[in-house]
């Protein structure tokens, strides 16, 4: 075989990439291995989350030296990503295809560009700056006319702000999928009588609707990972289940980066450990979920290849 | 907007199911117009508040004086958010240009799709999940503390797909017959690609790197514990010496209750914005025809 140092040396370069996935998933399991073999299943499933006494010594229990009094359950937080996250698609399913129909079929062709590049550029926003956003405007909106206790903090907020990032995740990929609908098919349903909005409700719709799916999962990924704006306007709470959409919450991703401050004052360093174990699940989610977007937008270009 | 072509056409009066169903769609209308300023709406109130409360915070000392996140000025955040810019980029580059040049030119096979689809779930893991990976591998276990090498790692690995993608979009839109030209001219493999190609992709592949850029200026979650914070300048190690970065500051000014602090907040988000979507818009308007991202 012949050597060829150039290709060879991209190929080094290319395969950094996968060496870094496979590092980042190896590392986080080697160094969260005694967190999950001292939660076990109960890690998942348990309610409280409790760093123990770092100042007393730590004890013997189940096997490993802790903290006295630790105990480390995720299902508050499961729940607050869950929880925000299915809100901020609530919210944000009507408006991204509101906009996206909007854009494809109502805008002059040539406002066109400019307010599609608007619509992106939402997305380009840093989540910090949204956070900072959230509690100047939005959180007193809600705590002056929404929230019965006059806090705007809390699951709400999170799932707001979550849905305006996210919208644009969602109403670009649709809006793509509007403009490449073949002419024959809109065409022949103005010739049947349809209104126009008839025509993109019940002719165009449903021939992306595959892609649209696909595109809420894709947003889905996002919003169950975003950190530092649910960071912001979350209320942080703590070893609680959420009651109502009020009430304070945190999620997963915001969980860890508000407590690793507090983790590492652990002497057995358990509580460092689990918060790895946090960021393994949190990992494990959007995998899922990204991979499932993967999977339904690749076979939406299936559905859309046939029918040309 | 040519709606409905048959409104010219002699008819009787119309049906109430008609009159309903005109009616329903002006309502759609109406709501698809609602939903389009709901999106657009928070954006131009985001950049204004910002932008307002931002400027009226700026003078000469904010510039010039470092700070301590909270109180002071941010010259310190400002250097520190452009070396460890500056330290991504450096790594990210090479990595990703390289990796593009490999998908593109030899990466039609199994080997390369397993690489891109790798790729593509590094860019979808959550960038505090990466962090939470730096701490733990850098600033514990290397022992190299917070630090610019450790918060530069961990932004390069949260960008280099970006541009491996971008990058490979964009040679391959350099056509085939180039290719062909230069190796019958009896050029080598790298002389076709540094000297044919990606010249060719020159556009695609900046542009690239510039939506790296605002990415890795934008961040805050990875930073927080891979950089630490600095309230001094930059001694120049790369190990062992935490650093400062503007997003930190909005992190932390914000939780403060004085003014004085939320309009530190303010000037710090308006400068990490104003960087954004400056990139943003100008690579936008640029290549208005492709569509990279």
């Amino acid at each position: 075989m012949k050597l060829r140092p150039f290709r060879f040396s991209m190929l080094t370069l290319s395969l950094l990439i996968p060496a870094a996935l496979c590092a980042v998933v190896l590392f986080l399991l080697v160094y969260s291995a005694p967190a999950i073999s001292f939660s076990g299943f109960g890690f998942l499933t348990g309610v409280n989350w409790n760093f123990g006494d770092f100042d007393n010594d730590p004890v013997l229990t189940r096997g490993m030296m802790v903290p006295d009094g630790a105990s480390y359950g995720i299902l508050v937080f499961i729940a607050g990503t869950l929880l925000s996250s299915a809100i901020a698609i609530l919210i944000a399913v009507p408006l991204s295809i509101g906009a996206a129909i909007c854009l494809a079929e109502a805008v002059p062709a040539k406002l066109r560009p400019a307010l599609s590049m608007l619509v992106e550029l939402v997305a380009v926003v840093p989540s910090i700056v949204f956070g900072l956003w959230g509690i100047w405007v939005l959180i007193p909106l809600i705590g002056h006319y929404l929230a019965p206790t006059g806090n705007g903090y809390g699951l709400l907020a999170a799932g707001i702000v979550l849905a305006l990032m996210i919208t644009p995740i969602i109403a670009t990929t649709l809006l793509d999928a509007l403009l490449q609908v073949p002419k024959e098919n809109r065409e022949s349903a103005f010739a049947l009588g349809a209104t126009h909005f008839e025509v993109v409700t019940k002719a165009m719709m449903p021939m992306v609707r595959a892609t649209l799916i696909g595109g809420i999962v894709l947003a889905l990924g996002r919003a169950l990972g975003e950190t530092m704006a649910v960071a912001m306007v979350s209320g942080g709470g703590f070893n609680i289940l959420p009651t109502s959409i009020f009430s304070p919450i945190s999620s997963i991703a915001s969980f860890i980066v508000n407590n690793l401050d507090s983790a590492e004052g652990d002497p057995t360093n358990m509580a460092v450990r689990s918060l790895a174990e946090v960021a393994l699940i949190l990992f494990i989610i959007t995998l899922a979920v990204n991979a499932a977007a993967k999977l339904l937008t690749s076979g939406a270009f299936h559905v859309r290849k046939r029918q040309h | 907007m040519s709606a409905s072509a048959s409104t010219n056409m002699p008819r009787a009066a119309r049906s109430a199911q008609e009159i309903r169903r005109v009616i329903f769609s002006q309502i759609g209308w109406v709501l698809c117009g609602v939903a389009l300023l709901g999106v657009i709406g928070p954006l131009l109130d985001i950049v204004g508040v910002v932008a307002f409360n931002g400027i009226t915070a700026f003078s000469v000392k904010l510039f010039t004086t470092t700070g301590t996140g909270m109180s002071g000025g941010l010259l310190n955040a400002i250097e520190g958010t452009f070396i460890i810019t500056l330290g991504a980029m450096l790594i990210t580059v090479p990595i990703g240009v390289g990796a593009g040049i490999y998908l593109c030119e030899y990466g039609n096979n199994r080997l390369g799709a397993a690489i891109r689809f790798m790729s593509d779930v590094l860019t979808g893991t959550p960038s505090v999940v990466l962090g939470y990976f730096s701490y733990i591998v850098f600033v514990i276990s290397l022992g190299w503390r917070f630090s610019v090498l450790a918060a530069s790692i961990t932004i390069a690995i949260i960008i280099v797909p970006y541009l491996a993608r971008i990058t490979e979009l964009a040679l391959r839109q350099v056509p085939n017959a180039m290719r062909e030209a230069g190796f019958a001219l009896g050029a080598t493999e790298p002389v076709v690609v540094f000297k044919i190609i990606l010249p060719g992709a020159a556009s695609g592949v900046v542009t690239g790197a510039l939506l790296a850029l605002a990415i890795s200026v934008g961040e805050t979650a990875p930073l927080i514990y891979t950089a630490g914070w600095s309230a001094s300048l930059w001694h120049g190690h790369l190990t062992h010496e935490p650093i400062g970065y503007l997003t930190y500051v909005i992190w932390t000014a914000f939780e403060q209750p004085t003014s004085q602090a939320h309009a530190l907040a303010f000037a710090a988000a308006f400068l990490v914005m104003m960087v954004v979507l400056v990139i943003n818009i100008g690579v936008r308007l640029a290549v208005r025809r492709t569509k990279f991202v």
